[in-house]
This record gives C-alpha cells, sequence and structure tokens, in this order.
C-alpha cells in the first residue's frame, strides 16, 4: 500500500510541477491583470500541493513526526511572506515572488530527504533573510546616492575578498569562507552583489575609454583573488557578469567578443598553471577512468542522474547521500534523482523563467544604473544556475558553486533572496516613476493647452 | 516663465532626446544577451535529454553505482541466455513472493555467466544494471509500478554456444583447467570453462566449503582470465614474430642442429625429454617444438623491440574486456641480465599469461593480424522479445601485417601436419596451433596448453586450452581441441 502511495505521487507531483511551469510561461500571454492575478493564485495552489505530497511522503518515509511540525511551520512561513511582501513591496511582481517561493519550497523539500538537521538550519536563515530584506526597498528608495558610490563599492568589495585570502578557511580546495565567531560564513557572495553596484555605478556614466580601463582592471583584481583562492565558479561568475555589463553600457560588441577571447587563452593558461584546474577538467572529460579520485563526484551524480530516468526513483527511494557534497553544488542530482528528470528540467525552466523577468524589468528601468544593476543581478543569476547544473550532468567542468535558492548554505541564500528582493525593489520603485511621469504626462498636456490658449504671454 | 514651466520644458526636452534614442533600441544589447543565455540553456537542456536517452543506460551499468538494490526492488531479474536462447540464469518467484536465481545447467557456466549469491560475478555482475532495467511498454510500466506489480527486466542474450561448451566442459573432465573458444573474425566468446567449478544454484549453502577451499581448488576463480601461467611452448610464436621481423630477409634460411640440449648465455636448455631434433629450420624448429634452437634464435634478439613487441600484444597491459581478469606479464627489458633470456623465448622464464590472452593472441593471427574487441554479450531484449540493444563486431587493433600473420598461420599448421599437433589431422578439416607444456616445478611436471585455430583458410573458431599438471600438450590438450573442432565442424 505504502509502495502504491509512493509511486503514484511521485507521477503526481511531477504533473502538478510541470503544470505550475507551463503557467510560468503562459501568464504573460494576456494583458489581461485579472487573468494574470488567476493564474499566479493556480500556481500558489500547485505549490502548496506539491508542498503537502511532499511532506506527506518524508512523514511516511521517515515516521517522524518533528516532520510534519516543521511542514505547518513552512506552511505559516510561507503565508506569512506572502502577506507582508505584499504589504512592504507594493505592486510587487507577484510572478517573481511565486517562482521564488517554489524553488524554496522544493529546497526544503530535497534538504529534508537529505538531512533533517540541515533543513532547520536552512529554514531558519530563509526566514531571517526573508526578515532582513524588507528594508531592501526603503533603502532603494531612500539612498538616492547609492548610484553614485562607484569606487567606494569597488575597493570595499575587493577589501573583503582578500581579508578572506588572508583570514579565510579552505573547504572543498577553495578558500573562500571566513570563520566569524563560530559561523562560517562565504563573503564572496555578498561581494557579488557589492560587485554588480560597483560596476552598474561606474559604467552608467563612464566618460571616456580611460575610464573604462581603470575600471577594467579593477574588476580583472577581483577576478585574479577568485582565482588564487582556487574558486574557480566565483572567477567565472565575477568575469562573465562584467563583460555582459560592460557591453549593455558601452554597446560595443567589440568588449564582448575580445572579452571572451581573452577569457579563453586565460583559462587555457590556468589549466596549465594550476592543478586545480586540471584536475576538474580531467574529471569532466573522462570521470570513469578517475572514478576512483578525481572522477568519483561527477560519475555519482551521472549514476544518480541515470538511475533516476525521467520519472525519478521516487521522494526517499533513491541514494543522493551517495554523492560527496549533494546538499549544496550537486542539489540539482539529488531532485533529479528523486523527483525525476522532468521536475529537474522543470526546475532549469523555472530559473530561466526568473531570469527572463529580470531581464524584463532591466529593459524597462528608466534609470541606467538600475537598468545595469538588474541586469548584472540577473546574468548572475543565471549563469550561476547553467554552471551548477551543467557540472551537475557533465555538461561543462564542475567548479563547486551552488543552485540560488535550492541549495544548502546560509551565505548563499541570504545572497541570492537579497539579490531578487533588489530586483523586486528595483520593479517597485520603477512602477512606482512610470506612475509619475504617467501623471507628469497628463500635467504638461494641460500646460501645453494653457500655452495654446494665451499666445502671448511670453 | 516661472519655474514650474521650465522644470515642464525641460522634462519635454529630456523625453525628446530619448526618443530621439528610441530610433535605436536602447535595450538592443540586453536583447542579445537574453538570446545567448537561453540558447546556452537550450543546449544545457538538450544535452541532458540526450544523457538520459541515450547514455543513461550505459553509465548506470557500472558496479560503483550502488544503486542496484534500489532497481531490484521494483524489477524482477531478467534471464542471462545463451546464442540459442538457452535459459542460462533466470529469477523465480514462489508463492510468497521470494525471488531465487536459478542456473539450469548448474555448474557449466559457473565463471563466465557468474553468480548471484554472495557477490555477482561474471555476466551477473557485468550486466547487472541491464537486467534489472525495464523496457517494457512504457504504459504498462507505470501501470505495474502503481499497481505495485514488478516489472520484467531486460534479457542478456549471450555469444555463448551452449553445446560447444558443453563439450569443452566434459572433454576437460576433472582435470583442472581452462578452456577458451573465440570466434576470430567477430571477437565472440563462444565457450569460457573453468575448472574446478562450483553450483552457483548452491553457492550460499557452500560458501565456507568453497572459501576455506582445503583442497586448494579455488573453484571461485575464472582461470581462464584470472589464471596466470608459464605459457610454455605456445609463447614461441610470439619469440618466432620477433626473429622474423628482425631478420626479414633471411629468417627463411635459418638453421640450427639440435642435438638435444645446448648451453645459451651460460644457461642449460634441452628439448623434451633430450630429443635430438638434429638440423632444422624455422619452420621445423616450431613444429617440433625444438627448445635449443629457440634459445638459438634468442641469444641474436634485441630486447628492447622484444619487449615493444610483447606490450603490443598486451603483456603489461590491460585486456579489451570487462570481464575480471589478471594482467599477463613480461617482465625482460633492455637492462635484464642476458641470462634471462634462454628460459623467457621458449616460454618458461618469468613471463605469465591467461588462456583468455593466450587465446587472444591467437585469434590475432587466424583473423589476419587484427584483434577484435572479444565480447560475450550479443544483444539485449526486453522481456517479450524486443531488440533493445545489439552489440557489434569492434575492431581493436591491427597487431601484426597480414603478411606475418600468414606466415604464422603456415608455421602452426605444420604442428599439425607434421608435428606435435598432429592428433588433430583427419578431422576433414585443416587446423593450425601450437602446444606447449609448461613445466611449473623442479619436477618436471607440465601444464598442458594447446592453442589453435580452424580451418586454416577462413578462421572460425579459436581455442585456447591449459590442463594444469597434466603433462604434455600433445596428449592432453590437444585432444580436448579435437572434440570441439569435432562438435562445431561437424554440424
Amino acid at each position: 500500500m505504502e509502495n502504491i502511495v509512493f509511486q503514484l505521487s511521485k507521477y503526481i507531483i511531477i504533473i502538478f510541477t510541470t503544470i505550475y511551469t507551463l503557467y510560468c510561461f503562459t501568464a504573460f500571454r494576456s494583458a489581461n491583470k485579472v487573468r494574470q492575478r488567476n493564474i499566479f493564485h493556480k500556481q500558489s495552489l500547485l505549490m502548496y500541493l506539491v508542498h503537502f505530497i511532499c511532506y506527506g511522503l518524508l512523514f511516511l518515509d521517515s515516521k517522524n513526526i518533528k516532520v510534519v511540525y516543521l511542514y505547518f511551520a513552512q506552511v505559516a512561513f510561507f503565508i506569512l511572506v506572502k502577506l507582508v511582501y505584499k504589504l512592504v513591496y507594493k505592486k510587487l511582481s507577484a510572478y517573481i515572488l511565486n517562482n521564488m517561493l517554489f524553488l524554496i519550497m522544493i529546497s526544503f523539500v530535497i534538504l529534508t530527504r537529505l538531512s533533517f538537521d540541515m533543513v532547520i538550519k536552512q529554514f531558519m536563515i530563509v526566514g531571517a533573510s526573508f526578515g532582513i530584506c524588507l528594508v531592501v526597498p526603503v533603502i532603494i528608495e531612500k539612498f538616492k546616492y547609492l548610484s553614485k558610490l562607484g569606487w567606494i563599492y569597488g575597493f570595499v568589495g575587493l577589501s573583503l575578498l582578500l581579508l578572506v585570502l588572508v583570514f579565510g578557511t579552505t573547504k572543498y580546495g577553495a578558500t573562500n569562507w571566513i570563520n566569524v565567531f563560530g559561523i562560517l560564513i562565504q563573503p564572496s557572495e555578498f561581494v557579488k552583489i557589492i560587485f554588480v553596484f560597483f560596476i552598474a555605478s561606474l559604467l552608467s556614466d563612464y566618460k571616456e575609454f580611460k575610464d573604462l580601463i581603470k575600471i577594467t582592471i579593477l574588476a580583472a583584481v577581483y577576478v585574479l583573488v577568485f582565482v588564487v583562492s582556487r574558486d574557480l565558479g566565483s572567477a567565472l561568475i565575477f568575469f562573465v557578469t562584467f563583460l555582459i555589463v560592460l557591453y549593455a553600457a558601452t554597446k560595443k560588441s567589440l568588449y564582448l567578443f575580445s572579452g571572451f577571447g581573452l577569457g579563453s587563452i586565460a583559462a587555457y593558461i590556468a589549466y596549465f598553471l594550476f592543478s586545480h584546474v586540471k584536475v576538474r577538467v580531467t574529471a569532466w572529460r573522462d570521470p570513469w577512468t578517475y572514478i576512483d579520485k578525481e572522477g568519483y563526484q561527477v560519475a555519482q551524480s551521472l549514476f544518480a542522474i541515470g538511475t533516476g530516468g525521467w520519472f525519478g526513483l521516487g521522494l526517499a527511494k533513491g541514494l543522493p547521500n551517495s554523492i560527496p557534497v549533494v546538499e549544496s553544488d550537486f542539489i540539482f542530482s539529488a531532485i533529479s534523482e528523486e523527483l525525476g528528470a522532468i521536475t529537474a528540467i522543470c526546475i532549469i525552466l523555472i530559473c530561466l523563467s526568473c531570469f527572463v523577468m529580470f531581464i524584463n524589468i532591466a529593459m524597462k528601468m528608466k534609470k541606467e544604473f538600475y537598468k545595469l544593476v538588474a541586469l548584472g543581478l540577473s546574468t548572475m543569476y543565471i549563469f550561476q544556475v547553467f554552471l551548477t547544473i551543467g557540472g551537475a550532468i557533465k555538461f561543462i567542468p564542475s567548479t563547486g558553486v551552488t543552485l540560488p535558492l535550492v541549495s544548502y548554505g546560509g551565505s548563499s541564500a541570504l545572497s541570492t533572496i537579497i539579490m531578487f528582493s533588489i530586483i523586486q525593489g528595483m520593479y517597485v520603485l520603477n512602477q512606482n516613476e512610470v506612475g509619475n511621469s504617467e501623471r507628469r504626462k497628463t500635467k504638461k498636456e494641460k500646460i501645453q493647452k494653457a500655452d495654446e490658449q494665451e499666445p502671448e504671454r511670453e | 516663465m516661472n519655474r514650474n514651466q521650465k522644470e515642464n520644458n525641460d522634462v519635454l526636452i529630456e523625453e525628446n532626446i530619448k526618443s530621439l534614442d528610441k530610433t535605436k533600441n536602447p535595450n538592443r544589447e540586453i536583447v542579445m544577451i537574453t538570446y545567448i543565455f537561453v540558447g546556452l540553456f537550450v543546449l544545457l537542456t538538450t544535452y541532458f535529454a540526450y544523457f538520459l536517452f541515450a547514455d543513461s543506460d550505459e553509465v548506470i551499468n557500472n558496479s560503483y553505482n550502488k544503486r542496484q538494490d534500489l532497481l531490484a526492488e521494483r524489477v524482477i531479474r531478467g534471464e542471462i541466455q545463451g546464442s540459442n536462447g538457452e535459459t542460462l540464469a533466470k529469477t523465480v518467484e514462489d508463492k510468497k513472493g521470494n525471488t531465487s536465481r536459478v542456473y539450469p545447467y548448474d555448474e557449466m557456466f559457473a565463471h563466465i555467466v557468474g553468480r548471484f549469491e554472495k557477490g555477482k560475478t561474471g555476466i551477473e555482475s557485468s550486466e547487472n544494471f541491464n537486467l534489472l532495467t525495464s523496457h517494457n511498454n512504457p504504459i504498462m510500466m507505470v501501470y505495474n509500478e502503481i499497481s505495485g506489480v514488478k516489472n520484467p527486466g531486460d534479457n542478456i542474450i549471450t555469444t555463448l554456444d551452449v553445446k560447444l561448451q558443453e563439450v569443452a566442459y566434459n572433454a576437460l573432465g576433472s582435470q583442472k583447467g581452462a578452456v577458451v573458444v573465440l570466434e576470430p573474425s567477430t571477437g565472440k566468446i563462444l565457450a569460457m570453462v573453468s575448472k574446478p567449478d562450483y553450483d552457483p544454484n548452491e553457492v550460499s549453502r557452500n560458501w565456507e566449503d568453497l572459501t576455506d577451499d582445503t583442497d586448494n581448488n579455488s573453484a571461485l576463480v575464472n582461470r581462464a582470465t584470472q589464471g596466470l601461467y608459464p605459457p610454455g611452448s605456445t609463447y614461441k610464436i610470439l619469440t618466432a614474430l620477433e626473429y622474423i621481423r628482425e631478420n626479414e630477409n633471411t629468417y627463411k634460411d635459418y638453421e640450427y642442429t639440435c642435438s638435444g640440449q645446448g648451453i645459451f648465455d651460460s644457461v642449460s636448455i634441452n628439448c623434451y625429454k633430450n630429443e635430438k631434433h638434429g638440423k632444422v629450420d624455422l619452420l621445423h624448429s616450431f613444429s617440433e617444438s625444438c627448445n635449443t634452437s629457440f634459445a638459438n634464435m634468442g641469444t641474436s634478439l634485441n630486447i628492447g623491440s622484444f619487449r615493444k613487441l610483447n606490450e603490443t600484444f598486451l603483456f603489461n597491459r590491460s585486456l579489451p574486456t570487462n570481464i575480471p581478469y589478471k594482467q599477463s606479464s613480461f617482465v625482460l627489458d633492455s637492462h635484464s641480465k642476458k641470462s634471462e633470456v634462454p628460459q623467457t623465448v621458449i616460454g618458461q622464464g618469468k613471463t605469465l599469461v591467461s588462456p583468455f590472452h593466450n587465446a587472444l593472441i591467437t585469434a590475432t593471427i587466424a583473423n589476419g593480424g587484427t584483434l577484435m574487441t572479444p565480447y560475450v554479450v550479443d544483444h539485449i531484449t526486453n522481456s517479450s522479445g524486443t531488440l533493445i540493444k545489439k552489440n557489434v563486431p569492434n575492431i581493436y587493433g591491427t597487431l601484426m601485417t597480414s603478411k606475418e600473420a600468414k606466415i604464422l598461420t603456415q608455421m602452426m599448421e605444420e604442428v599439425v601436419t607434421s608435428g606435435t599437433g598432429s592428433a588433430l589431422n583427419g578431422l576433414g578439416i585443416h587446423s593450425a596451433g601450437k602446444t606447449g607444456s609448461a613445466e611449473f616445478n623442479d619436477k618436471q611436471q607440465s601444464h598442458a596448453w594447446f592453442v589453435g585455430f580452424a580451418p586454416t583458410d577462413k578462421p572460425q573458431l579459436v581455442v585456447s586450452i591449459i590442463v594444469e599438471g597434466a603433462g604434455t600438450g600433445s596428449s592432453h590438450a590437444v585432444p580436448i581441441a579435437k572434440k570441439i573442432f569435432q562438435e562445431y565442424f561437424n554440424r
């Protein structure tokens, strides 16, 4: 009987997740606000259903009553987030909030399955992060000089990185953790946001070529610090983000292409210079020959995905814990193994739809600074998603980055939630400004009419 | 103009400039960037889907994948079958739903098909995931899963010829040893016998006896691939090949007068029973297996290039197979003492080879110099017989020229026509081969070897036979080859 429940619900989860994902892409087909709101409600409902089924299964599997308490705590949390965010972020994008919560819900489910202690920790951090982010729209609205702090951002971010390089602890071969009163923090996650502000601020009002060179040099130092601290994933993310924002700001495709050209040469040299780069590439090219050592992780990930197949082995029915660091870098493989490749592809599509929405917001921004910040943050987000999923399925060498909002990790969760909130905040701000300028337009028309009526006034 | 109006004018100008800009979409670059990322994700997802459609079956069939037992909860392990569909292994379920693995041929396929209990071996291990994967109608599978019925796993149809296996198995009788039969043109493994053996149906019950092994039987070991033996005179094939390569124009003129014994590089070598072969050329040195003549040739060989030749023929190298095996070894190199050479060239030195490896060397000659990758799984079907995957013959590499293969074939033919393998005459087909009597202790006891193939003009069968401690190859290994050839060619 229990088996039937597990097998049947496996397919129901897939169906619900697929419908949810389809809504992500059909919500904008009609401009009708009422219809859109309808869709968002349906999405919410689907999320709660998947959440319910998954926790039901997790309880059946573990028979641990704490799972039930956790479930209700999470439901309360989701409801609270929706209420409070709609109050604080007026006219927020329900679309982004839905996707955010859906990804967090999947994260909670899969982390509960992997380790109960882990999900408790993650749940608290995510909760705190949402609390912290309530101030984001206020900051964006009140502090207008945020766009003027270019070099300050640049040097603050860099000093943080250097601090880690000197005082940091090494974990999984990369020196990017720092111990603050017993809590391991990954400052590079927060430097991401500072970095985007730094380049967006300076590139949004550069005057001459010399300025570009100065900005590029400082950005290059960031990337170099990451390479030295063996954090290849971050090095790549920062590099790509810089190039993309540079290209959007200057509108010169030459910069983009020569940047990627130089980057490829640098990567080639790095392959020969650094043994840790070589190891990752070896493991990617042929994990089977080196299955005992370098290739072990990738091979286990592919076993998980392959054995799970399209429909998955069913929640709690696989062996995701056989993949080293499954909870952070390889969470995608765990999802694919137990919830199925179809669900995994839905996750990819949900991430991609977030990105498209972010880009949408970036394009609507009137102020260049906000536009570039939105673009920079969305690039960071989507490129990180690409790196982690690509690494898990052996499309590219694994770079050891997390799947934002889904992977276990406090720093990553907080910084991603801040990123999403900044974009939400800018969306809200922009909508207000659009509202204002519309009001201004009607005012302007009135004045024009007045001018016509009184031509001799000047 | 009051302040308010001025502000409004500024707004107007600002918006005019903006609308000028709009003739060129200000978001053109951002749109480009979006396309790039969406493109990347299309590639990513396509690769993911491709992996699941095409590669994942092979990937997950790996002994490092620990998810086997999970699949077993939902799939009834498929059958392993002979080349004509004979059941070699199957899973039966009793009324209570308990399953057990049944081997209808008992001990006969114990090593190659392997066992399921007490640590999977053989095909049971290498094809574990395929046996536990069901490729039935997907709707049926989903239906079964939901209703809690196990899906039937796929069947493995091997290249094993049950009749040949039976003949080889009976011919070896109660002696210790191994027989390997290959099809040289494809690399198909037609038979693989190893004795002593055990009954995989009873392996759990007899496990303690098998592992205590008080009789030193090593019944669990697959001697065909994991038994390493001195190659004895069968090794003269490679010595002869090296000599021919080093003396391309003059090897035909080689002559030596055998007096039954001799001293080479301060090592004393004698022919079997000190038989005097008299004046011999290369052909007859080979066909009569004259040790002194080969030791004589050995003194002139370039050991560096000889080592290279051995490595081309997979000594000290991995064999192209996923059947567990022990690596053959050849220890001489250009720094070795001269006194090690004479024993080595007649296959009595430190060189060690498995019967399976010796079969591969012989198959290379039989196939005109090209080694085909050996394989034992012919195809995989789902439980209702629909083909899922077919293995096709695969060239491993050309290890010698077709001319060299021809010369060696002639020499091996002479072994049967007039030499130590003459018991194979009168079969109605021409066969070729090389015997060996590999001494393994000081008491002049020897393992009986025979490697050979038939028919010589278009070889269909390669055999490699060893009988432990039996005596000479001619009287103990050749008769087994004869029975195998008889069975196969009199069909």
